[in-house]
């Protein structure tokens, strides 16, 4: 009930959000357009002519009514961008995780609204250019047979170019994340914002639409005949065999064509980007939470109620913003924070903030853990597959052996991380995640004997003697397994522990002694895997983008460099704002829980596909700060640990 | 307000010879309560003890400028015999539009006559064009290294042999930027000195360590800002150019000024050549340009120590104050020239300014709440002047000296006690270029005392200076000399905002007002309460 009244409030700020964005662009299409006739009908030679040609068109009811239309398509592109939007990016893996969002249902609804409306968008252009774009048909006489309707092959060019660049909008959206909707470092008021992104916008809309008009060109050059014929047999027009037709190389070198092409196609690029634009700023602008509601029918609008909702999904990127902000900006704001829960004298403000940006942190810690495990689990396996086959099969005696011995899953198991200090003021946080694979890759080798395998065995987590990973597969096989498929099938297939808290079931006595027939399924199994590896396009499919699965780690970071702002600002001006004393109670765990995410990644960042720089992208209006979300994440820990360090000084010893 | 020389002749000045080793100023003449000899006295001694050796000597002679130049050195390896495209293409690379239309020009003989002729034009037009621009803004006319040298910091920058000194915000670590492009970082705990030398790394005009960070260090380069991460811990002694994050942007440069915001992840950069102020979030290398008309450039950026404001100078006669929340500006036209120099209290609350060719002082309080815009709030409405500098006789036992005059720079020390002012001078009138030191008070009223002066050993003047924020006893001012020398004055004093317990428990009786007869409680500048 609560939770219902929370989204359902959440929703409505949003939605006001998004109209008010789209009532702009709206009000921005007028100028928009504007523009777009005077230059789309531009003639170098006859200024005035031009002027007041423009002035009776602008003024005209028939130009009303495609602005209409217009608005009519920017309404629909501004309820696509409320509708497909994420915080949070879909970071494809793999060639085929690509194609299958390319795939997806909804994606294809999102392609087709997008290819109409691009069609609409030209039919309105073709109907401004007037001239030879005006119509579809246009009367002709052919020999003989008297006067009849042909086909006007220019407006059905401009046509088809709308359709192709509305639908690659739609595909490039997909490919670069473009509903991705990003947060800013900076804050900055909305018309500042969009005044310093408008020139990008519109170079980045020129310059696609002239990449897209390339396309187009090539593919009407080889493929023009069939919606040509398509269209004469459908509305019953006739082909002008006077005139030549259209996919030929001078009749496309057409200068004038070209022209008229990429301003229709930079107008219809420049509306929606527009509309993009709006969209984003409206809705990652601040929003300011009440720390404490003094009645309790707005309670679920507070800081702490909505920082510890999900749904929407924004709310709690908004609600985390606002956190990182008032407790850098605003004394005020934080004293309430600071305050106690007037019956009763209880931080309730103060403990779930920092308990859910706790959470959120070791969160980030299990997943950096245990992404570590699978990769570093790939890594042994590599070293082994240097060996020889009996060596492997040795490894396999001693890891049942190893085994034996993790029969009795023991919770000091767990805490055992060489080099880290802080555990020992970190129990109560740290049993929370599960502190597996220190680097010791040479008790795992095959090279150790069984004794000191069984002397270390009970410190030994679990992630490197998993029960499945021992079997008898071929060493190749396993090298390859983890990069073939996707992570989730890797952790089933190598036995990687799961990353849950506390330790895992014991293994059944089924997996311990595989019997026959398992392992007659297992080689099976791995001879299809070892022929689909062998083909050249399966390869490249399922083949792992590089750095995608450090981008997906990493995807909803903005979220965490927030909790660690605000935490790391709270903490830092309790030092002398905080009169009741009651950040220093969790002052040990926070600390703990920075130290462990930090020391997760700094391990991230030694794996060997992680770079170490952020790279840069060209990618003109496709978002691609999720790309290095990590780096600054990385930057935001050190700092926000130096804060309290170098706030506290002396008197955290 | 008062003439500062009226003061300045009654209370016992002091002469601060700076040896090699750090000496350590006594401020006897000063009757303020909360300085008391005897602990001073103590501290004097530890001081001595403990004060770490680094006292650094680059004699200009030992460092080899760079002659180095990108475009003249390619000149000699390019295969002339190329054809006009691919000089062409090559020229559209280097040098843009204008130098495709030189290249054309220039081979008249392989292009037809109309291209020629039609290139020559527009070459005419765009060179009439920017003279027209340039008289607007007369500082694009320099190259950039006259530039740099005009507006940084560093006096005399081109015949400086130490062009960049920074002390780290936590430790004590420094980085020296020398005239051989080199960066030295220097930490009297540890053996090694890292040197920094990058392809890039030309005409280092500021250097600045990012705070609440061990490793990184922000340079301004002659067309890029680096950002160095040099780990403390690490034995090299040349770390890679791998090290350094290489921060560009079309259109900036030269880089004459950085600034680290005192609690963030942000870096602002500035170029005269470049009318948008850059903020940069390092970690990820992005950049959001701010735009504002007027200005033609931005020369110098200080960013409060609150971390709430910046104050972005430009070469005209304006300057701007950000508000770091919002990124909102407020205009300063100021009348007789550009803004020189400024710093800001460290309670960010006040702003002290210099103008070129003006021999005064000038002060901006901002009294609103730092989370509000700048516009919505009441700021200052003027600034008023605190302190003058023109120049005057003083009569020492070694006979008159000429001091005063224009003002290169301003350092108020963390504390908040002590303001150094570097006065350029003028050799030519007899005038050395020195530094006058005031003591301060901020709270409850802003206060400004002369308290004396620093002088070099004969024949050198004072380049650069900065305030160690890592000083225990007082503030620590580091000043390099034109000789080369890197020198450290201590001045030891208690601070009046936290006494420390148990050196005595006197109260202390605030300074008396409106008194003429007794000077030493005087004041050069108090602000008036309402």
């Amino acid at each position: 009930m609560f939770s219902l009244k929370n989204t359902q409030w959440g929703s409505l700020v949003i939605c006001w959000r998004a109209v008010a964005s789209m009532a702009w662009s709206v009000l921005l299409l007028l100028p928009t357009t504007a523009l777009f006739v005077l230059l789309s009908r531009f003639s170098l030679f006859h200024p005035i002519l031009w002027m007041s040609e423009c002035l009776s068109l602008l003024t005209s009811a028939s130009a009303i009514f495609s602005f209409i239309l217009l608005c009519g398509v920017v309404l629909m592109v501004g309820f696509f961008n409320l509708e497909y939007y994420t915080v949070v990016p879909s970071i494809a893996c793999s060639k085929i995780a690509l194609l299958g969002q390319v795939l997806h249902p909804r994606q294809f609804v999102h392609s087709l609204v997008h290819c109409i409306m691009g069609v609409v968008v030209a039919w309105c252009c073709a109907f401004t250019i007037g001239g030879r774009y005006r119509s579809l048909g246009h009367p002709c006489t052919q020999d003989e047979s008297g006067p009849e309707m042909c086909l006007n092959e220019y407006h059905l060019v401009l046509l088809l170019a709308g359709a192709f660049i509305g639908y690659s909008h739609s595909l490039v959206g997909v490919v670069y994340n473009m509903n991705y909707v990003s947060f800013h470092t900076m804050q900055q008021y909305k018309y500042l914002r969009f005044k310093g992104a408008l020139p990008l916008v519109v170079k980045a809309s020129a310059v696609q639409a002239l990449y897209c008009l390339r396309s187009f060109l090539l593919l009407y050059f080889f493929m023009g005949y069939a919606p040509r014929a398509w269209i004469c047999k459908t509305l019953d027009l006739s082909i002008n065999s006077s005139i030549h037709s259209l996919d030929s190389v001078s009749s496309l070198l057409d200068l004038s064509l070209l022209y008229h092409l990429w301003i229709s196609g930079t107008f219809l690029l420049l509306t929606w980007y527009i509309t993009v634009l709006l969209f984003r700023i409206f809705v990652t602008e601040v929003y300011s939470f009440p720390v404490q509601s003094t009645f309790t029918e707005d309670a679920h609008q507070c800081l702490p109620k909505v920082i510890t909702g999900t749904q929407p999904m924004i709310l709690k990127f908004l609600a985390l913003q606002d956190l990182a902000l008032l407790s850098q900006h605003s004394p005020s704001r934080r004293l309430e924070v600071f305050s106690l829960s007037q019956p009763g004298g209880h931080p309730h403000i103060w403990t779930a903030l920092s308990k859910e940006c706790l959470s959120l942190l070791s969160d980030l810690t299990e997943r950096l853990v245990a992404h570590h495990d699978t990769v570093a689990t790939n890594g042994r396996a590599k070293s082994q597959s240097t060996g020889s086959n009996k060596r492997s099969t040795t490894s396999s005696e001693v890891t049942s052996v190893g085994m034996e011995d993790m029969k009795t899953p023991r919770p000091s198991a767990l805490i055992r991380t060489p080099g880290s200090v802080f555990l020992r003021s970190s129990v109560g946080a740290g049993l929370r995640t599960p502190l597996t694979t220190p680097f010791t890759p040479d008790l795992d080798s095959p090279f150790s004997s069984p004794a000191l395998r069984r002397l270390t065995g009970p410190l030994e987590p679990q992630g490197a003697l998993s029960p499945g990973f021992s079997s008898i597969q071929s060493p190749h096989v396993m090298r390859r397994g983890p990069k073939l498929w996707s992570a989730s099938t890797d952790s089933q297939l190598n036995g990687s522990p799961p990353p849950s808290p506390g330790p895992a079931p014991s293994p059944s006595q089924a997996q311990l002694k595989p019997s026959f027939l398992v392992t007659f399924l297992q080689n099976r199994k791995d001879q299809v895997k070892n022929f689909l590896a062998k083909r050249m396009l399966i390869m490249y499919l399922f083949n792992k983008l590089p750095e995608a699965s450090s981008q997906a780690l990493f995807a909803d970071s903005q979220v965490h460099i927030w909790a660690l702002q605000g935490l790391s600002h709270l903490v830092a001006a309790s030092f002398s704002e905080d009169q009741y004393g009651i950040v220093q109670t969790t002052l040990p765990t926070i600390l703990s829980t920075l130290l462990l995410l930090q020391e997760a990644v700094d391990r991230h960042f030694k794996l060997p596909h992680t770079s170490s720089k952020p790279g840069h992208c060209s990618c003109s209006m496709g978002d691609d700060s999720y790309k290095t979300l990590r780096f600054a994440l990385r930057s935001t820990l050190k700092t926000a640990v130096y804060r309290i360090t170098a706030t506290f000084g002396g008197h955290l010893q | 307000m008062h003439h500062w020389t009226k003061y300045v002749r009654v209370v016992e000045i002091l002469r601060i010879v700076c040896l090699l080793q750090a000496s350590v100023v006594y401020e006897t003449f000063l009757t303020d309560a909360h300085l008391r000899f005897e602990a001073n006295l103590a501290t004097f001694y530890r001081i001595r003890k403990d004060s770490p050796a680094l006292n650094l000597y680059f004699p200009r002679e030992s460092l080899k400028p760079h002659s180095r130049q990108e475009s003249s050195s390619k000149s000699a390896f390019r295969d002339h015999c190329e054809t006009l495209y691919t000089r062409s293409a090559g020229a559209w690379r280097d040098a843009g539009l204008s130098g495709l239309l030189n290249e054309i020009a220039n081979s008249s003989a392989e292009v037809p006559k109309w291209l020629g002729v039609s290139s020559s034009c527009v070459l005419a037009l765009l060179r009439w064009v920017s003279s027209f621009h340039s008289s607007l803004f007369p500082h694009l006319t320099l190259s950039s290294e006259e530039m740099t040298a005009e507006f940084s910091q560093v006096l005399d920058w081109s015949d400086c042999a130490v062009r960049g000194f920074a002390w780290h915000p936590h430790t004590q670590k420094c980085a020296v930027a020398l005239s051989d492009d080199s960066i030295k970082i220097y930490n009297p705990k540890s053996a090694t000195t890292p040197t920094l030398k990058h392809r890039l790394q030309r005409s280092v005009a500021a250097l600045q360590w990012k705070p609440l960070c061990a490793s990184a260090l922000a340079v301004a380069c002659h067309n890029c800002l680096l950002v160095w991460h040099v780990d403390p811990t690490s034995l090299s002694t040349r770390p890679s150019s791998g090290c350094a994050q290489v921060l560009s942007h079309p259109g900036h440069s030269p880089v004459t000024s950085v600034a680290w915001s005192p609690n963030g992840p942000l870096l602002v950069s500035a170029s005269p050549r470049d009318t948008a102020l850059l903020v940069w979030d390092v970690a990820v290398e992005s950049c959001v340009p701010l735009h504002r008309v007027g200005g033609g450039g931005v020369t110098y950026l200080s960013w409060s120590p609150d971390g709430s404001r910046v104050l972005a100078a430009t070469p005209s006669s304006l300057f701007r104050v950000w508000e770091t929340r919002m990124w909102t500006c407020e205009r300063w036209p100021s009348l007789k020239g550009r803004c020189q120099s400024g710093c800001w209290s460290p309670d960010g609350s006040r702003l002290l300014f210099t103008v070129q060719g003006e021999t005064v002082i000038y002060a901006l309080t901002f009294t609103d709440n730092p989370g509000v815009p700048l516009m919505m709030s009441g700021g200052p409405k003027a600034a008023t002047v605190v302190a003058d500098l023109s120049e005057t006789t003083l009569n020492t036992p070694d006979g008159d000296i000429m001091v005063g005059g224009e003002i290169q720079s301003l350092a108020w020390d963390p504390r908040g006690e002590r303001l150094a002012v570097h006065v350029k001078g003028d050799a030519g009138a007899g005038r050395p270029a020195m530094i006058a030191v005031f003591k301060t008070q901020i709270s409850p009223a802003f206060k400004l005392l002369p308290c004396g002066f620093v002088q070099g050993e004969a024949g050198t003047e004072p380049r650069l200076m900065q305030f160690n924020p890592n000083y225990q006893h007082g503030a620590q001012l580091t000043v390099c000399w034109s000789n080369g020398k890197i020198t450290h004055v201590p001045f030891c004093f208690m601070s009046a905002g936290n006494p420390q317990p148990g050196l005595g428990g006197s109260p202390s009786f605030p300074l008396t007002q409106g008194r003429p007869a007794d000077y030493n409680n005087q004041t050069l500048y108090t602000e008036l309460i309402s």
